[in-house]
């Protein structure tokens, strides 16, 4: 199958994941995005990996699904932080960066 | 290392150990421990000097030049620093001069101050004060030079404000301080000049190519010497640099002792000696130097005339007698102005310590208006006031009589426009015989006063409230003040021991070099003076004769008017005083030597300094270089600020449009 198919598939997902991070105000709904992106990313490698016929493409995906589950820990222990000290659980509130 | 070198080392180490222990273990000494600490250090000190000076007699006469180098400090871009000492003929005459002298002065002070709340930082600051002046004696280099140079104004500073809380004290230590800074740049600045040239700082490879390197009277080589001048000037209280030195009297007499009559002020004699060999290619600036000198000792002994704070009078005629020493080394008279030195240190500290035991009899006054017939009193004081006295008015056979009349002699020897400066010479010597013999008239003859009278029946009279002698503020005698008891020479055997040894010495000093007699001084400094022109002279037999009697006549008349006037005939005084007004008016104040000095640099300074706060801080600095700057910064914080919003998903968006953005470029690029 031509890799173009593949690609395409994995801008499709990348997008969505994008458009969700952008849109959605809650936390927990922008990591599920956040996690959308990457396995787009991963899409790609591992076709790019298939086109070229090596494995590096395929070993870097595993890496990032390291990443992305450390990400995912962390992400999540910050949520239930904040819910714990009663803090709203909404992006658009949560602006203490404000310059 | 051999012994020579070991001993200069030592003398130089004992007063830096001396500093720190009386500064550590001093306040924890019982009694008087700490003043004996600071001055065993400084016999020590002076044992060494004696080591010193016995292994270089005992070295071949043309080896008598040693250089001991301690370590390279820094040896970088063509300028060799080293930590090295000169040891030759010159600087162990001088670091005798220094070390003999000043332990008697700490001898003396251990008694003179052993009231004092500030007995231990005394003496630490005067066992620093001996360790920066035979550093600077010593020195090896023009480096190190400098570095003692400053180590004594910066000691001479301390000791004069050594009463801290007298506010006259603190300003006369400010003065003191400044103007040998200014010296210090002076200094600096004419090493700079000469280290241009010959690209070393040693003294002896400096001495070696000033010949090639230099032309006769180079620009260059003059400006420096100049400037080597103008320290000398700052450090000796040369015209018109002196002003600090009447003033220094301020601190405790032993200080004017130490500093303001035996060592500091000598520096810059000994510099002059020192440099010899660039002077004498420079005739111009060694001129100017002993014009300088011929004017301050004529000034000086005006002044003197005049004045009527009896350590003032003291202070005057040290200056007249540097005037008298730095005009021989600047006309090549140079071991004439080092027997000067010399005799001079024993005579005008037996002086002071004599004017000290009067001032600690009066409580602290220092008024000669006030004082009056101790003779009785004090019989030891006067003996040793008068012996100081014939010295320093040159009566033979006194030490002065010889070292002074040397001293001109050379100067009449040179012939040309030194004539000026040789009648000047005796004109001076007039007038120290004047103002030494007024002095010791007006305080030791005529009628009691009753400090003197107390003293007679065995009360030494200690003042119930003691005021400051400048201006009559009351003082607190607990802390930064002069204690509340005083110390005379007659009950106090250690001040006795050290005045006596500098009488005796006052008295045979001259018998160092008698001409066609003697001539210890003229042969031991031959080695450092060797390659110079001037030194070897052959004076006349009938100059000699002229000037001897010459100069014994006018100190002896000077002695006979001052008895005429001030014992004989009192009403003489206030008729002349009536009669000269204006020209008594000029030296009661000192020839407004302060006042022109205020008004040509330090109103102007001053009027720059208030413009300069008042419209060039406000205005340019802090409205417009640090309001600019921050200015500047606050505007575009502010504009960068306006981009953090806060907002989570603006910067989502923003990295994401980045990226889309660099893709793009990227994909259009390629």
């Amino acid at each position: 199958m031509d890799i173009g198919w593949y690609l395409t598939v994995s801008a499709l997902i990348f997008t969505i994941g994008a458009a969700g991070v952008l849109t959605r105000r809650s936390p927990l709904v922008v990591l599920l995005c956040l996690e959308l992106m990457l396995n787009a990313a991963n899409l790609a490698l591992i076709a790019f990996a298939r086109m070229h016929g090596n494995a590096e493409g395929q070993i870097f995906a595993i890496i990032v699904l390291v990443v992305a589950a450390c990400e995912v820990t962390v992400g999540l222990g910050v949520i239930v932080a904040m819910r714990r000290r009663r803090l709203p659980i909404d992006v658009d509130e949560l602006r203490e960066l404000q310059g | 290392m051999n012994s020579l070198k070991l001993f200069a080392w030592l003398t130089l180490a004992f007063p830096l150990a001396g500093t720190i222990a009386v500064a550590l273990i001093g306040p924890k000494l019982p009694g008087r421990g700490a003043g004996w600490l600071g001055t065993g250090a400084l016999a020590l000190s002076f044992a060494s000097a004696i080591g010193a000076l016995v292994k270089l007699q005992g070295l071949e006469h043309d080896q008598r030049q040693v250089v001991a180098v301690g370590w390279d400090y820094a040896n970088t871009v063509g300028v060799d620093a080293q930590i090295s000492l000169l040891v030759d003929p010159l600087s162990v005459f001088m670091i005798l001069v220094v070390a003999g002298v000043s332990t008697l002065i700490h001898l003396y002070s251990v008694s003179y101050i052993g009231s004092d709340a500030g007995y231990v930082r005394f003496f630490a600051y005067l066992n620093f004060f001996v360790f920066s002046m035979l550093l600077l004696v010593l020195a090896g280099n023009f480096l190190l030079l400098i570095v003692g140079w400053a180590f004594v104004g910066a000691a001479s500073y301390m000791l004069i404000s050594f009463w801290y809380r007298r506010g006259t004290a603190t300003n006369a230590g400010i003065k003191a301080f400044v103007i040998n800074v200014l010296g210090d740049v002076g200094l600096v600045l004419g090493t700079y000049f000469i280290f241009k040239h010959v690209g070393t700082l040693d003294f002896l490879s400096t001495f070696e190519s000033v010949q090639d390197d230099f032309a006769r009277n180079d620009a260059d080589l003059v400006a420096g010497c100049i400037l080597l001048l103008v320290g000398a000037f700052a450090k000796s209280a040369q015209v018109p640099l002196h002003t600090w030195l009447p003033d220094a009297m301020e601190g405790p007499t032993p200080v004017s002792a130490l500093i303001h009559a035996a060592t500091m002020v000598t520096a810059g004699v000994y510099l002059i000696a020192r440099m010899h060999p660039l002077f004498e290619q420079a005739p111009i600036a060694a001129d100017v130097g002993a014009i300088i000198g011929c004017l301050t000792l004529l000034i000086a002994g005006t002044i003197a005339i005049a004045v009527t704070d009896l350590k003032r009078v003291i202070a005057y005629s040290t200056m007249s007698q540097i005037g008298y020493m730095v005009m021989a080394v600047s006309a090549g008279a140079y071991a004439a102005g080092l027997f000067h030195l010399i005799t001079h240190a024993f005579f005008k500290a037996l002086l002071f310590m004599a004017a000290g035991s009067v001032i600690a009899a009066m409580a602290g006054q220092q008024n000669l208006d006030r004082m009056g017939g101790f003779r009785k009193a004090m019989p030891f004081t006067f003996g040793c006031m008068v012996i100081g006295g014939l010295a320093l008015a040159g009566v033979p056979p006194f030490s002065g009589f010889f070292s002074k009349d040397e001293i001109l002699l050379l100067i009449g020897d040179r012939g040309g426009w030194y004539w000026i400066l040789y009648v000047a010479g005796y004109v001076g010597a007039f007038l120290t015989g004047i103002y030494t013999f007024r002095m010791i008239f007006r305080a030791f003859f005529g009628e009691p006063v009753p400090e003197a009278r107390e003293l007679e029946e065995g009360h030494l009279h200690h003042a119930e409230v003691h005021s400051n002698p400048a201006n009559g503020e009351v003082e607190d005698t607990d802390v930064g003040f002069p204690g509340p008891e005083h110390h005379i020479a007659e009950r106090e055997p250690t001040m006795k021991i050290a005045m006596g040894s500098l009488a005796l010495l006052a008295i045979v000093g001259g018998l160092l070099q008698i001409p066609k007699v003697t001539h210890v001084i003229d042969s031991f400094l031959e080695p450092t003076f060797e390659e110079s022109a001037l030194y070897h002279r052959e004076l006349g037999d009938g100059l000699i004769a002229f000037g001897l009697v010459l100069g014994a006549l006018v100190g002896i008349a000077g002695i006979a008017i001052a008895y005429f006037i001030w014992v004989k005939n009192p009403q003489i005084a206030v008729t002349v005083r009536q009669r000269l007004a204006p020209l008594h008016k000029l030296f009661v104040n000192k020839w407004y030597f302060d006042e022109l000095i205020g008004l040509l640099i330090v109103r102007p300074m001053q009027w720059f300094g208030n413009w300069a706060q008042q419209t060039f801080e406000r205005v340019v600095v802090n409205g417009l270089l640090v309001g600019g700057t921050t200015g500047v910064v606050r505007a575009g914080s502010s504009a960068v600020r306006a981009a953090q919003t806060g907002f989570l998903r603006y910067y989502a968006a923003l990295i994401i449009v980045g990226i889309v953005a660099m893709t793009f470029y990227f994909l259009l690029a390629s």
